[in-house]
């Protein structure tokens, strides 16, 4: 074979894993959208499911799914962060240190059904935070701290050191280097790393089975003590659990979950690149 | 060592070394003058860098190395405990070898450092901004574009503005580590004049990143070699009669 025969190939075969990769993303959302978008109308949105389900809209779902991740948010963030700049600016390596880090990496590989028991234990037996909005922010906050920690971490250590050594040497505190000069240049990252964990935490149904996801509930949440439905664990009741159910509903569940999971993404995508073109270095 | 009219810096017997035990420096002593200009010179690892250093305490963001001795500024121990560091700081400024404007504008970066030290006053930091410019020679560059990004800046320009970052804390004494490396000849010459009409109201310590420039700005010159001070002396009596033959064959060129 002589090698531009073996260049032409070659390139062949990268770009058909190239396509592989791709193409089971479009076909699913193809098949989603194509199936479900009829569903979708004013009423699919903004009622509260009829008939057992079979008809009215799913609006419950999207504000308990919306309230979810406001909720891990409140909680995810500032620990998060707060937990990466200490690992990033403050923690000298020790043992101590190192067996956070270890345990951040652990606590990623952890299944969500894991979390969801331990949310169970933890937040609504042994806290009495009951089946709650609570309980379940919190337990989507501990399964998303992880992934936001690392990815600050990462953030904050990409910003050159000789910042700080600058800001030091104009009499700036630790802090308030970090607070003015470190901080906003990892700012990309961090949000990335927020808003990733935060999509993971909106789509996952297991975490929230036991701590406060409602089966049916139509109406909306009174407070954060109260149970609410979401729109992962709605689309899993209404695919396995309520017989005769009308394939579009399903599908247009399916889509709305979809669109808000991509909408966030392109969010993230367009906060990072606004701030990635101010950035200098 | 040369007779010390006004010495502003006492350093004594100064040794530093990381905990592996590799000395930077070996009892140092020297005594840095008022409003002149010092020159630190040397080969790369002779300490002189370390040494600027340590004169800001910028090395306590080094983990893992000891310091022995004691530098004293106005006669006061900086490493006393206790001291306020980002206080001395703001003393002694330190203008870095790569010019590394922080992010935001021109007008922010000669502001964060009074800012830090908690001045508000808009009218003030207005005054800050056109005093420290003019005194790095930039004020006549950048007053028409004071709120674009500092990146903008050529590298001269940029490496004025780091100084005059500095002069925004009206520090009582300059150090400069290789100031020009990164420079063309004519920012050079600009940013070496810069230092020659600041020397009245600081003193201030060079790295020179050429032997040819310590002859030009030096008031005083200590050659360093492999963390020691060889030779202290006035002006640029060091290049033209060296004592040490050490500093004989550096100047002349026969290693480093």
């Amino acid at each position: 074979m002589n090698r531009f025969l073996e260049q032409r190939v070659g390139f062949a075969m990268l770009s058909l894993a190239a396509l592989a990769v791709v193409a089971p993303i479009l076909l699913v959302i193809g098949a989603i959208v194509v199936r479900g978008i009829g569903a979708i109308n004013w009423e699919f949105l903004t009622a509260v499911p009829r008939s057992g389900m079979k008809a009215g809209g799913i609006f419950p779902a999207i504000v308990g799914t919306l309230v979810l991740i406001l909720g891990t948010s409140l909680a995810a963030i500032p620990i998060g962060v707060g937990g990466a700049i200490y690992l990033s600016e403050y923690a000298r390596d020790t043992w101590l240190t190192r067996a956070i880090r270890l345990a951040i990496v652990n606590l990623a590989g952890i299944p969500s059904v894991v979390y969801g028991l331990f949310g169970l234990g933890l937040f609504v037996l042994f806290l009495q935070f009951g089946t709650s909005i609570v309980a379940g922010s919190l337990t989507l906050a501990i399964m998303t701290l992880p992934v936001i920690i690392s990815t600050a971490e990462e953030a904050l250590r990409a910003v050159p050191t000789e910042f700080r050594t600058v800001s030091a040497s104009l009499g700036g505190t630790r802090w308030q280097g970090i607070r003015r000069v470190v901080l906003p240049q990892a700012l990309p990252g961090i949000i990335t790393g927020v808003i990733l964990g935060l999509l993971r935490a909106a789509g996952e149904t297991a975490p929230i089975l036991f701590t406060v996801a409602a089966f049916f509930l139509p109406r909306l949440p009174q407070s954060a003590f109260d149970q609410t439905m979401a729109l992962p664990y709605h689309l899993y009741v209404i695919s396995t659990q309520v017989p005769g159910m009308p394939p579009q509903i399903q599908y247009g569940t399916a889509l709305v979950l979809l669109a808000l999971v991509l909408s966030l993404n392109v969010i993230a995508t367009m906060i990072r690149s606004s701030f990635r073109r101010r950035r200098q270095w | 060592m040369p007779e010390q009219q006004n010495p502003k810096i006492n350093i004594q017997d100064v040794t530093y070394e990381y905990d592996d035990g590799k000395p930077i420096l070996r009892h140092v002593t020297l005594d840095v003058t008022a409003h002149a200009i010092t020159v630190f010179f040397g080969p790369a690892g002779s300490g002189k860098t370390t040494l600027l250093r340590l004169i800001n305490r910028l090395n306590d963001l080094v983990e893992g190395s000891r310091m022995s001795g004691k530098i004293l500024l106005d006669g006061r121990d900086i490493y006393a405990p206790g001291s306020n560091v980002p206080e001395l700081r703001r003393r002694v400024g330190m203008v870095f070898a790569l010019p590394l404007p922080l992010p935001g504008t021109i007008r922010e970066n000669v502001t964060y450092g009074p800012q830090l030290a908690g001045v508000r006053d808009r009218v003030r930091l207005e005054e800050v901004v056109e005093r420290s410019l003019t005194q790095a020679a930039l004020w006549d560059e950048v007053k028409d574009r004071l709120d674009t990004p500092a990146t903008s800046l050529s590298g001269g320009q940029q490496q004025r503005l780091c100084i005059a970052r500095s002069l925004a804390l009206k520090p009582d004494v300059l150090l400069l580590d290789e100031p020009t490396s990164g420079l063309d000849p004519i920012s050079t010459a600009k940013v070496e004049e810069t230092l020659f009409q600041l020397r009245e109201h600081y003193t201030i310590i060079v790295i020179p990143h050429s032997v040819q420039q310590a002859g030009r700005v030096a008031d005083y010159t200590a050659f360093f070699l492999m963390g020691e001070l060889i030779e202290y002396g006035t002006g640029t009596a060091l290049f033209t009669s060296p004592r040490d033959r050490r500093t004989e064959d550096y100047v002349t060129g026969r290693f480093g």
